[in-house]
């Protein structure tokens, strides 16, 4: 059975080494800001008691005030998982830096949610629309779009 | 007189484009690819001709109104999308589901995997050059599963079988012998199948080295499924994070070790025999008993998130919801296995001839529904 670690054990790993990055913790998860995402990512996947080396999914929920990005990662060797959050306040031109360096896996999932939520991921090698067309106005995923 | 300088062409690399409507592309899929002469520089996955939104519509749906969309998500094995979306519920509301439903889910998506290898394995060999002769041996035999969702639901593409709590109606009485024959004579088929293959010269010729998909890349992609386990990733859902009543069962996990097209398409055999072995461990052990919890119409969850997996038959299959305590969801979000099997399809294919293309192409198994949901 897939452990699901305890997102406030994790969190006070992690303010160990980078004080200040955790913006809440909980029992299944946790929430990074924004500028130190990159940081706490690369030391999830490196660390050797924790060696998240696979990312299930990534998404994005929009809750008006501000939107969040989902990682789910789990690590194979230990068979344990933890959910990252991430929030970005301001409808305007949300951005969050891309993980793709860490996980490969986040290429098509991140332009997926560029396209439909609008959230651009900062150093992505090929941020533009996947399943829309170029010219689309709008971000259909967003709660005010509809 | 000709001098050296003549000899020597001057090349540059061209751009073909692949699709949207190519018999090799297995749905409306475009690949842009860059060739020198016939060798692949570089492909460009162009998607989005499927997009209907699915995710946004879950929104405007009640949790069971979301049930036969689905369905059209991977529909080639649409029993599998209806149990993870289900799970996921179930999950989110703290609902448990009776005995019999459980054993009558597993053995849906057991057969489910089967009838999706089917195909699987059958495109795969037509893009290999055997032209629906394997293809329609293995139509044969899907057909006969589809012949059973007929009986359980009536239905043969877009099932809309399972249901938040249970199953949709009991299975027949007829059900369970029907099941019992098509087990039987399987294992047999499998057999007779794979013998004309496994050592087949050409099959051999054109899949075994291609297209390698190193563990390190797979895991680093996110890759899951057989795609993953052909190279060497020991990682199987069912084994690693039992879900329904999976831990009851003795199976194996098959693994490849080359990671090329070739190990691919033995995993899928194997693992169509594996899921063989489940549905007859399952079969006897039917209890009898309601096949649906007592659920009411409009299901209301409590605020807050879940996530629920399975391995579906193209891999990891997973649905995010969020719940605002309202009869529809505040965000649902489908893990799409497709797309993501498909991003290290680059790699895989850089280097190889345009004939190579198609095949690798063709032994990662999509389905367009699910890319662009």
């Amino acid at each position: 059975m897939t452990v699901a670690l305890s997102g406030k054990e994790i969190a006070s790993q992690i303010e160990e080494k980078f004080p200040g990055s955790i913006e809440e913790s909980g029992k299944d998860s946790l929430v990074v800001k924004v500028d130190s995402l990159l940081p706490v990512a690369a030391f999830l996947k490196d660390t050797e008691t924790l060696k998240f080396d696979y990312l299930n999914y990534i998404t994005a929920v929009d809750y008006f005030s501000y939107f969040e990005v989902i990682y789910q990662l789990t690590s194979l060797e230990h068979n344990h998982t933890v959910i990252i959050k991430t929030r970005c306040y301001g409808r305007e031109n949300p951005e969050v830096p891309s993980v793709i360096g860490l996980w490969q896996g986040a290429d098509f999932q991140e332009r997926e949610i560029y396209d439909l939520m609008g959230i651009s991921f900062e150093g992505h090698p090929n941020m533009k629309r996947i399943f829309l067309w170029e010219g689309f106005q709008g971000h259909p995923l967003r709660k005010d779009y509809l | 007189m000709v001098t050296t300088e003549m000899m020597t062409l001057k090349t540059e690399p061209f751009i073909l484009n692949f699709g949207p409507v190519h018999p090799s592309t297995h749905g409306v899929y475009r690949m842009r690819a860059t060739l020198d002469g016939e060798v692949v520089i570089d492909i460009e996955p162009v998607v989005g001709y499927l997009h209907r939104g699915i995710e946004k519509l879950a929104e405007e749906r009640t949790y069971t109104g979301f049930i036969p969309l689905t369905d059209r998500l991977d529909y080639i094995s649409p029993m599998s999308n209806n149990l993870a979306y289900c799970l996921a519920v179930e999950k989110l509301a703290g609902i448990k589901v009776p005995e019999r439903a459980e054993y009558i889910r597993v053995i849906m998506a057991e057969l489910q995997r089967i009838a999706n290898h089917c195909i699987a394995v059958g495109s795969f060999l037509n893009d290999c050059g055997a032209f629906f002769t394997p293809f329609l041996y293995l139509f044969r035999e899907r057909e006969k599963i589809y012949d059973l969702f007929e009986m359980v639901c009536g239905q043969r593409v877009t099932y809309n079988y399972m249901r938040i709590g249970g199953v949709s109606q009991d299975i027949p009485d007829e059900f369970l012998p029907a099941l019992q024959k098509f087990t039987a004579k399987l294992p047999g088929f499998l057999e007779e199948f794979d013998f004309f293959l496994k050592q087949n010269e050409i099959l051999l010729a054109r899949a075994k080295g291609v297209g390698i998909l190193t563990k390190e890349t797979a895991i680093n992609c996110s890759i899951s499924g057989p795609v993953a386990r052909a190279s060497g990733v020991k990682q199987d859902l069912r084994k690693a994070d039992p879900y329904s009543i999976y831990d009851r069962f003795e199976f194996d996990i098959p693994v490849g070790e080359a990671g090329d097209c070739y190990d691919r398409y033995r995993v899928r055999i194997e693992e169509m025999r594996q899921s063989l072995r489940i549905i007859e461990q399952a079969m006897p052990d039917i209890p009898s008993g309601p096949v649906r919890a007592d659920v009411p119409h409009l299901v209301r969850p409590p605020a807050g998130e879940a996530y629920a997996h399975i391995e579906a038959p193209k891999g990891e299959l997973g649905f995010y919801l969020v719940s605002d305590n309202s009869i529809a969801p505040y965000r649902c979000h489908v893990r799409p296995t497709s797309l993501i099997n498909l991003t290290a399809l680059r790699e895989m294919v850089r280097g190889w001839k345009v004939a190579d293309l198609i095949i690798i192409f063709g032994s990662i198994d999509i389905t367009m529904g699910e890319i662009d949901r």
